[in-house]
C-alpha cells in the first residue's frame, strides 16, 4: 500500500465523517463568529482603521477557531483503539499524518472562505492591494498553522488536560508564522508596503516545518 | 569523579566572586551611560549561558531520539530548566538597563523579541514535560525540543525585518566598535564564571533528575512486589 493511496483513503474517510457530522466546521464557524462580533464591539472601527487592525483580528479569530478543530483531530481515533490498530498495521505513519493535516487544512480554508464576507460586512473592509495576494497569504499561513497544529495535537493527546496543552505548545512555535500572516495581510489591505518578504518567509516556514513534522511523526506516533 | 566536581564548584564560587569584583569595582565607569552600564557584565554572559543551555538541550534531545537512553533525557530536562532561568535573568536585566538608557522598558526589537520567544518556547517545553503522561514524556519532549530549536533562526530572521534598536555587537563590529581593554577584561571573567555557574547548575539538576528516576523505579518495583504477595 503506497503512501498516496493510504493518504487518500484516510482523508476521504475524515472528510466523509465531517460531511455527515459537521462537528468541526460548525464549532469553528460559531467560535470565529463570536470572536468577530466581540472584536467588533470592542473596537468599533472606521473603514480606515479597520484596514490597519484587520490583519491581526482576522488571524487571531482563525487561529483560535483552528485550535477548536485541531483538538478534535485525533480524539476520534482514540475511541475503539483505532490509533493503536493503525500503529500495528503496516501503513506508513506519514500517510496518516498527511491525511489529517490536509483534512484540517481544508476545514480551516472553508472556514476562512465563509468568514471573509462577514469581515467585509462588520468592518467595512476593502483591500487596497490585489486580492490574489491575500489568497496566497491565507493558504500559506493556514498550512503553517495546520501542519504544526496537527503534529502538536498528536503530542497533546498523550498528556493530561490535553485540550489546554495544544495552544500552549502551538502558539510559541507559531509566532514567526503569525507575525508573517498578520503583517502580510496588513501590508496588502493598506497597500502601504510590499508583502513579498513575508510571503517568502511563510513559504520557508511551511517547507521547514512540514519536513520536521514528517521526520518526527513516526517517532511520536509510536511513543510509549 | 565526585572530588573533581566539588573542586569545580569551589573554583566556580571563587571565580564568581572575582568576576563580580572585576565587574563592579575594577572596570571603568562608562562615560555616557554611567554605572548602569555595569549590568552588561551580567546581561550578556547570562544570554550566552542560556544559549549554551538551549544548544545542549537540542543535542541531548537528538541523542535521546537516537539512543533512547535515560541519561540524554535527564540532560535535556536539566539544560532546559537552567536555560530558562538564565533567559529570565536576561529578560529582567535588559529592561532595567533599557529604562535609563533608551527611556523605555521594552521595545519590539529583533533581539529582545527573539529572546522573549525563545523563553516562551522553552517554558512551553517545561510545561509539556510536566503534563505528559508517564513513559511518553521523553519522546514528546525531545520532539518539541527539535521544533523549538528549528524555530529560533526563523524567529530571528522574521523579526529582523523590523527596525532594530538593540546595540549592535560591540566586539568585532565596525571602526568605532570595541570595548575599553579594562572592560573587556571584566567582561571575559564574567563570561567564564557565568558559563561555569551554568555547568554547575546543569550537573546538579541532572543528578537530581537521575535520582528522581531511581526513586520512581524503586517505588514501582515495591508496588509490583506488594501486588504479588
Amino acid at each position: 500500500m503506497t503512501t498516496l493511496t493510504m493518504t487518500r483513503a484516510t482523508l476521504l474517510k475524515d472528510l466523509r465523517m465531517e460531511w455527515r457530522s459537521k462537528d468541526a466546521i460548525n464549532s469553528m464557524l460559531f467560535f470565529a463568529l463570536l470572536v468577530v462580533v466581540i472584536f467588533s464591539f470592542a473596537f468599533n472601527p472606521t473603514a480606515e482603521e479597520s484596514r490597519r487592525i484587520a490583519g491581526g483580528l482576522v488571524w487571531v479569530a482563525f487561529l483560535f477557531a483552528a485550535v477548536v478543530a485541531l483538538n478534535q483531530t485525533w480524539a476520534r481515533e482514540l475511541r475503539n483503539q483505532v490509533l493503536d490498530a493503525y500503529r500495528v498495521s503496516p501503513a506508513p505513519p506519514n500517510a496518516l499524518f498527511l491525511a489529517k493535516a490536509v483534512g484540517n487544512f481544508l476545514f480551516v480554508v472553508v472556514l476562512e472562505a465563509l468568514m471573509a464576507p462577514l469581515f467585509v460586512v462588520f468592518y467595512e473592509l476593502r483591500s487596497v492591494g490585489p486580492l490574489w495576494q491575500l489568497i496566497v497569504v491565507a493558504l500559506l499561513g493556514t498550512w503553517a498553522l495546520v501542519v504544526n497544529g496537527t503534529f502538536f495535537a498528536a503530542l497533546s493527546i498523550r498528556t493530561r488536560s490535553r485540550e489546554i496543552m495544544l495552544p500552549l505548545i502551538l502558539f510559541p512555535i507559531s509566532i514567526p508564522a503569525l507575525l508573517g500572516m498578520v503583517d502580510a495581510t496588513t501590508a496588502i489591505l493598506t497597500g502601504e508596503a510590499s508583502p513579498d518578504f513575508w510571503i517568502k518567509m511563510l513559504a520557508v516556514y511551511d517547507v521547514v516545518f512540514t519536513a520536521v513534522c514528517l521526520l518526527l511523526f513516526e517517532t511520536v506516533l509510536n511513543a510509549e | 569523579m565526585k572530588n573533581i566536581f566539588v573542586t569545580f564548584v569551589a573554583l566556580t564560587v571563587g571565580l564568581l566572586a572575582f568576576s563580580t569584583y572585576q565587574g563592579l569595582f575594577v572596570a571603568p565607569t562608562e562615560q555616557t551611560m554611567g554605572e548602569v552600564q555595569r549590568i552588561f557584565y551580567y546581561h550578556v554572559p547570562s544570554a550566552w549561558t542560556a544559549g549554551v543551555c538551549f544548544f545542549v538541550n537540542f543535542l541531548a534531545s537528538v541523542a535521546y531520539l537516537w539512543k533512547r537512553n535515560a541519561a540524554s533525557d535527564a540532560l535535556a530536562a536539566a539544560s532546559a530548566e537552567v536555560g530558562v532561568m538564565f533567559c529570565t535573568v536576561v529578560l529582567i536585566t535588559g529592561p532595567i538597563w533599557a529604562r535609563p538608557v533608551w527611556g523605555i522598558w521594552w521595545t519590539w526589537d529583533a533581539r529582545l523579541t527573539t529572546t522573549l520567544v525563545l523563553w516562551l518556547i522553552y517554558v512551553s517545553y517545561l510545561v509539556l514535560r510536566r503534563f505528559a503522561a508517564g513513559g511518553q514524556t521523553q519522546v514528546l519532549a525531545a520532539a518539541l525540543a527539535i521544533f523549538g530549536f528549528v524555530d529560533v533562526p526563523i524567529v530571528y530572521m522574521s523579526i529582523r525585518w523590523f527596525r532594530t534598536q538593540h546595540p549592535s555587537p560591540v566586539m568585532g563590529g565596525g571602526e568605532n566598535s570595541g570595548l575599553d581593554p579594562a572592560m573587556l577584561h571584566a567582561f571575559f571573567w564574567n563570561l567564564l564564571s557565568f558559563t561555569c555557574v551554568g555547568i554547575v547548575l546543569m550537573v546538579l539538576r541532572y543528578r537530581l533528575q537521575r535520582l528522581e528516576e531511581k526513586v520512581e523505579a524503586t517505588h514501582a518495583a515495591a508496588a509490583l512486589q506488594g501486588g504479588a504477595q
